[in-house]
This record gives C-alpha cells, sequence and structure tokens, in this order.
C-alpha cells in the first residue's frame, strides 16, 4: 500500500503546482452556479425550488474539468508504463489516481457548496443533507470519471468524448443526490437516497477500478 | 485471435463460427430466411394491429401506436443486453467474431432506441397532452440513446479496430450496469409512465386481442434485427478483407 498513498501525494503536488488546478475548479462551479439566477431570474422561492438541482448538475460538470489529466499527463511522460512495470497494481494506481482527483475537485466543491446553496436561498436541513450526498456521491463520480479517462487516454479529442461516455453514467448519483435534498425539504425520509449513494460508493469502489485498469492496460499494449 | 489459433483450438464449441468463410457461409443460409421472417411478421403484426385489434375505451385508436413503441423499447434493451453479451464474449474468449457482431449491433439498436422514443413522443402528444415528460424512465431510454452514442463514438475515435474493440467492450459492460436501471426505474420512481404491464407476475394484463399483435410485431423486430445483424457482420468482414488485401498490395509495391 506503500505506492498508493506515494501516488496519491504525487498528484496533489501536482495539482497544486500545475497552476491552481483545484481552484480552476472551484471557480468553474461558482461560475455555472452564478448562472442560474441570472437566466432564470432572482425570485427567492424559484430559486429555493431548484437550489439542490443546480448545484449537483454544477458539481457533475466541474468534475468533467480535471478528469482529462488523470492519466493524460502520465501517458504522454510515459509514468503510466513505469507505474505498469514497477508500481502497485494498476488497479490500486487507478484507486490511487481517482482518490486524487477526489481530493482536488470533489472536496473542494464540496467546501464551495454551501456558499453555493445558501446564495440560492437554500434552507439549513436541505443543505446538511446536501452536503452529506455530496460526500457520498462525489467519490462515485471521480471514480466512474476515472473508467473515462482511462478509455480515452491517448486520443487527440479525448475531452470531449469523456464527457459523451461519462455524463450518462453520472444520472443515477445526480439523481439520488438531488432525491435526499428533495426529500430534505418534502420532510420525507432522507435514508433511502443516502444508503443508495452509499451503496452506489461501495460499488465503485469495488468495481470500477477493474475497468479502468483494463482500459489503461489497453492504452499501454 | 487468428483464424488459425481458433482452428488450433480444434473448432469446438463458439469457436466453431470464428472461421469467418464458415460464418460467411452459414450467415450467407440464414440471412435471406430471417429477411424473409421479418418482412412476414412485420406485415401480419402491422395488419393485425391497424385491422383486427381494438381500439382502446380510453385512448381510442392512438393505443395503436403501441404496436410498434413498445416492442422498440423492448429492442432498445435487448440490442444493449446483446452488446454487453457480445462485448464480453470478446473480453473473455477472444472471440474474433464478437467485436464484429458488437460493433454491428450499436446501430440497430440505437435506432431502435430513437424509433422507441419517437413513437413515444407522438404517443404521448394526443394521451398526456404533451410530447415529452421528464419522467424516469423516457429519461433513461433517452440515456439509452446516449450510451448508444458514446459507444458508436468511442468506436470511431480509436484507430486501431483491435484496440477499439476492446476500448468498445469494456465502455458496453460498463455501460450496461444501467440497463437494469431502466427496467426497474418504473418501480422504483413510478411517476407518469405506467408500470409494466406485459411481464407481470400475475401474467398477461392486457387482452389478447392486443397481446398478439404486439408480441407479431416484437417477434418480426427480432427477425429483423438478425437480418441486419447478418448483413452488417458480413460487410465488416469484407471491410476487413479489403483493407488486409489494400495493405498487402501497398508492401507490395
Amino acid at each position: 500500500m506503500g505506492g498508493f498513498w506515494t501516488i496519491v501525494a504525487r498528484d496533489l503536488l501536482l495539482a497544486r503546482r500545475q497552476g491552481a488546478a483545484t481552484l480552476l475548479v472551484v471557480v468553474f462551479f461558482a461560475m455555472t452556479v452564478t448562472l442560474f439566477p441570472l437566466g432564470i431570474g432572482p425570485e427567492r422561492v424559484v430559486l429555493a425550488r431548484i437550489a439542490s438541482g443546480v448545484v449537483w448538475v454544477a458539481a457533475l460538470l466541474a468534475t468533467l474539468i480535471a478528469l482529462d489529466r488523470m492519466f493524460q499527463a502520465d501517458h504522454e511522460d510515459g509514468t503510466l508504463e513505469q507505474l505498469l512495470l514497477a508500481g502497485p497494481a494498476l488497479e490500486l494506481v487507478v484507486l490511487a489516481k481517482a482518490l486524487a482527483h477526489w481530493l482536488s475537485s470533489g472536496l473542494p466543491l464540496i467546501l464551495a457548496a454551501p456558499v453555493m446553496a445558501l446564495s440560492l436561498h437554500m434552507d439549513a436541513r436541505g443543505l446538511l443533507v446536501l452536503l452529506a450526498a455530496m460526500g457520498l456521491g462525489t467519490p462515485i463520480l471521480s471514480l466512474v470519471g476515472a473508467i473515462g479517462a482511462a478509455l480515452t487516454v491517448g486520443l487527440r479529442r479525448g475531452g470531449v468524448l469523456i464527457t459523451l461516455l461519462v455524463l450518462p453514467l453520472y444520472l443515477p448519483v445526480l439523481i439520488f443526490g438531488v432525491g435526499g435534498t428533495e426529500a430534505a425539504i418534502l420532510d420525507t425520509s432522507i435514508r433511502p437516497h443516502l444508503l443508495l449513494l452509499g451503496a452506489g460508493l461501495l460499488g465503485a469502489i469495488a468495481l470500477t477500478p477493474w475497468a479502468a485498469a483494463a482500459a489503461l492496460r489497453l492504452a499501454l499494449e | 485471435m487468428t483464424q488459425a489459433a481458433a482452428q488450433r483450438r480444434g473448432g469446438g464449441g463458439w469457436h466453431r463460427f470464428a472461421n469467418p468463410a464458415r460464418f460467411r457461409r452459414i450467415a450467407g443460409a440464414v440471412a435471406p430466411w430471417a429477411s424473409g421472417l421479418a418482412v412476414a411478421l412485420l406485415l401480419l403484426g402491422l395488419a393485425l394491429g391497424f385491422f383486427v385489434a381494438p381500439a382502446d375505451y380510453q385512448q381510442g385508436e392512438t393505443v395503436r401506436i403501441m404496436f410498434v413503441h413498445v416492442p422498440s423499447a423492448w429492442m432498445a434493451l435487448f440490442c444493449y443486453t446483446a452488446l454487453a453479451a457480445a462485448s464480453a464474449a470478446s473480453l473473455i474468449w477472444k472471440h474474433p467474431l464478437a467485436d464484429v457482431a458488437a460493433r454491428a449491433m450499436a446501430p440497430i439498436g440505437a435506432v431502435f432506441t430513437a424509433q422507441a422514443l419517437i413513437t413515444g413522443a407522438l404517443w404521448g402528444q394526443p394521451m398526456w397532452g404533451t410530447w415529452w415528460v421528464w419522467d424516469a424512465r423516457l429519461t433513461s431510454v433517452l440515456v439509452l440513446l446516449f450510451l448508444y452514442l458514446g459507444y458508436m463514438a468511442l468506436w470511431q475515435a480509436i484507430e486501431d479496430p483491435a484496440k477499439a474493440a476492446k476500448a468498445c467492450a469494456i465502455l458496453a459492460i460498463v455501460g450496461f450496469v444501467n440497463v437494469p436501471i431502466i427496467k426497474f426505474s418504473v418501480d422504483w420512481w413510478n411517476t407518469l409512465h405506467q408500470p409494466a404491464s406485459v411481464l407481470t407476475t400475475e401474467g398477461p394484463k392486457i387482452h389478447a386481442s392486443m397481446l398478439w399483435p404486439l408480441l407479431v410485431m416484437a417477434a418480426g423486430f427480432k427477425a429483423y434485427f438478425v437480418a441486419v445483424l447478418l448483413l452488417r457482420m458480413r460487410t465488416e468482414l469484407d471491410g476487413a478483407r479489403l483493407r488486409a488485401l489494400e495493405s498487402r498490395l501497398a508492401a507490395a509495391e
């Protein structure tokens, strides 16, 4: 497992030093959320109604930004081949990269989400559920995104393709993520939504590294 | 996996069909029958649907759209299941024809999915008073269409056909988790779309006069699927052969 944490630390260091990648993700997230009041109008009731959906959609799109770099740079300079030869199992490499991606894009989004949600007049109970759901949901986005990133590594227009490949797979996360907050607003049980997200996260941790590693091996053939 | 490798295995089981020449012979024999069957069943199904089946007491004549819509939706799911199965066969057994089949199936499935969506919209306008509702099931069929399009886009983006086949196979299997979500989304979210009424534990809930045209159309679509799949696979194999001949010719010059 030593190699695992080395990769996580290295990717975080790279994310920090390669020109504020995290900041870019958060600014994109904030900008996207800002577009909605401008496009829809500033009515308090309307914004409060759509707040959770807007925050989730913006988060979904924001996680896509850093996705195409997850393996691309390492593929270009040969690091990925070295990892395949000498690193831990490729599945663990994928997990480490997904964790680093989550720490550098998912977690900052969760930290920024309360500000954006409050600006859309979400109430406190809804906000708590939103944060819990994002805590469970955004790692799934990083893990599933890793498959898209691995499948398109080395392709010339991989970035655009990732969006088409990954967004359909993000949909259940969006549905249950928003469902939790909706349930909180409507005062029904939030438990099933969070449980389903948790189940999704466990399933994603168990399964996505295999698919992404298989795709990486293919790219390195 | 080459033809020779397939023959070394003694040509047993599914690998009997890995030989393109043998496949071509069998496909050539089956394709006309499948095409004929498709035409006959679709004509019979349409005739039953238009003239024999009664108009619904609630939906009126509009119910006849269902005889195209429902089998299309079934085919949309069936094709994706077949796509994932072929992809799994390609990854696990490295069956050379599985790649060809998977690639050939995707556009067929995409067309059936689009057809289900379009006929659904045509039915929804008079019935629900709207072309489209953001109901879970409609949305998930739309997502299925996106899955097909993503699959086809990935296939086009990778130049090496062998690599493209494997990458697409991985994507198809990953996307396959979506198919059960679509099937059971009706029960999960249960909104405007009516719940499943043919495959229920108590047996079909619709009357035989409406069930028969539905089943005949479904069988007709299946036969059409087989006919077009065989045609596309043969074209695909011809294309591969042509590319091989061209590169050999280029090397000889």
